[in-house]
């Protein structure tokens, strides 16, 4: 598993990994929504918690088809399948790789992006934390989505329009925890909400992207 | 006897040929008599004025929505358990049925609230969860269509549903937690706490049964569209094979 874990992520770290992408993909968008709704302190104070999230999620949506789909074209997925390691270890590793290599950066990223926005300082605490907690069910939610998608040939598309709806109680507990930070308000309910849902997209996912692979090797 | 025997196609459209006229007949008159009821023989509400018979078709065809989702749960996870084709194309049939429904719901709403509220659309969470079952659907159809290889779309879409239904749900109460509503609670109780007045309820009840029947009927009439097109590639197979 570890081995494993150590392939994908030298994979995804090197070159055409598309590393990077996704924090730039990031950076861009919060560059781009002072442009759509002025460059005012106060309103981009206002917004910021909710526009990270956001941002935050799409970029963790843009590498989401990396996940199964290199490894379906070069053959390595059935191999993987066959190997002793069952599928749903399999499937959270993958996930777990894309934490790592998505989720994780852009949750360092995310407090200097909130410098651009006018964040309130006490902000930047609960957006760390909410991101930190919050972007591991991206990865499981997504690594599913995925797990669905791997056999069609434009699968791209598709999988942001499965993905996306999956992603609303996550964004919604996490942006709430965020903008409760900034407005200075307790944090732990949502937080632990949020929480819960990483533990239980954690917990059952894998499974179901498992046997979503299964069928698309059959 | 058992409703098991109806997994095999055969059974199921010897059955549902038999059943279709008449669920379609009796949904028709159910629902002609409901809504001429509702719309002709009670009176306007007192602060809504006529805008309240709208309630005819919005709160049945929400109700339908969700229960259509609820029918592709369980038709999903009888071919999940059981693997009976039929129960997976039903679920398949019933979904643009649902996703209509939705559809119906969100903009007779859009049209009641416009006079009631002020406003076509607030992001209240009744009326976001309905859009966000919208997309569920949209997902689940939309998976469908693009997995070329009918078994294993109907495995995937099943996969999907389950997951569907537990983050439809989730978002549930997610939106409950994220914004206060507009919406009224439920309009129809067996309590009696809050409820329409008796007026209103009768051809209500009426019209919800009519919707009932009308979907019952347009799924058996899908599901045996399903089937056939089933057939017809299995012939054409059969054929580029000689």
């Amino acid at each position: 598993m570890i081995a494993l874990l150590l392939r994908d992520l030298r994979l995804a770290t090197r070159a055409g990994g598309g590393f990077g992408l996704s924090l730039a993909f990031f950076l861009i968008v919060t560059v781009l929504v002072p442009f759509g709704v002025g460059p005012e302190g106060g309103t981009l104070a206002l917004i910021a918690p909710g526009v990270l999230w956001v941002g935050a999620l799409l970029a963790c949506l843009l590498s989401l088809d990396r996940i199964f789909a290199l490894d379906r074209e070069d053959g390595s997925l059935d191999l993987l399948a066959t190997a002793p390691l069952p599928l749903e270890g399999l499937a959270a590793i993958k996930a777990l790789a894309h934490w790592l290599t998505t989720g994780l950066p852009l949750t360092l990223a995310a407090p200097v992006l909130a410098v651009l926005l006018n964040l309130p300082s006490e902000g930047f605490g609960p957006l760390t934390l909410s991101l930190l907690i919050g972007t591991p069910a991206l990865s499981f939610i997504g690594a599913f989505g995925a797990a669905l998608t791997v056999g069609l040939k434009r699968g791209g598309l598709l999988l942001s329009l499965l993905v996306l709806p999956l992603y609303i109680p996550t964004l919604i507990f996490g942006a709430e925890t965020a903008r409760r930070g900034a407005e200075g308000l307790a944090t732990e309910t949502p937080l632990l909400l949020l929480a819960g849902i990483t533990l239980g997209a954690v917990a059952i996912l894998p499974f179901a992207a498992a046997a979503a692979i299964r069928v698309n090797l059959r | 006897m058992s409703i098991w025997e109806y997994a095999n196609p055969k059974r199921f459209m010897q059955t549902s040929s038999w059943a279709l006229p008449w669920v379609t007949g009796l949904a028709a008159m159910v629902l002609v008599t409901g809504l001429t009821w509702g719309f002709f023989f009670t009176p306007d509400d007192y602060r809504q004025g006529s805008t309240v018979k709208i309630i005819y078709i919005h709160v049945p065809a929400a109700m339908m929505a969700i229960n259509c989702w609820a029918m592709m749960l369980v038709a999903s996870l009888i071919w999940l358990i059981r693997r009976h084709h039929v129960s997976v194309l039903a679920a398949k049939a019933a979904a643009p049925i649902g996703m209509t429904m939705t559809l119906i719901a969100l903009f007779t709403g859009a049209i009641w609230g416009q006079p009631m509220w002020g406003t076509w659309w607030a992001w209240d969470p009744r009326l976001t969860s309905f859009l966000i079952l919208f997309l569920f659907y949209l997902g689940y159809i939309a998976l469908w269509e693009a997995v070329e290889d009918p078994d294993t779309a109907a495995e995937l879409t099943s996969v999907l549903c389950l997951v569907g239904s537990v983050f439809a749900i989730l978002s549930r109460y997610a939106v409950l937690f994220w914004n206060q509503g507009l919406h009224q609670g439920a309009s129809l109780s067996l309590d009696r706490e809050e409820h329409v007045a008796d007026v209103f309820a009768y051809p209500l009840w009426l019209t919800i049964a009519g919707f009932v029947l009308f979907f019952v009927a347009l799924v058996l009439f899908r599901t045996r569209t399903e089937i056939r097109a089933r057939r017809l590639r299995a012939l054409e197979a059969r054929e580029r094979m000689v």
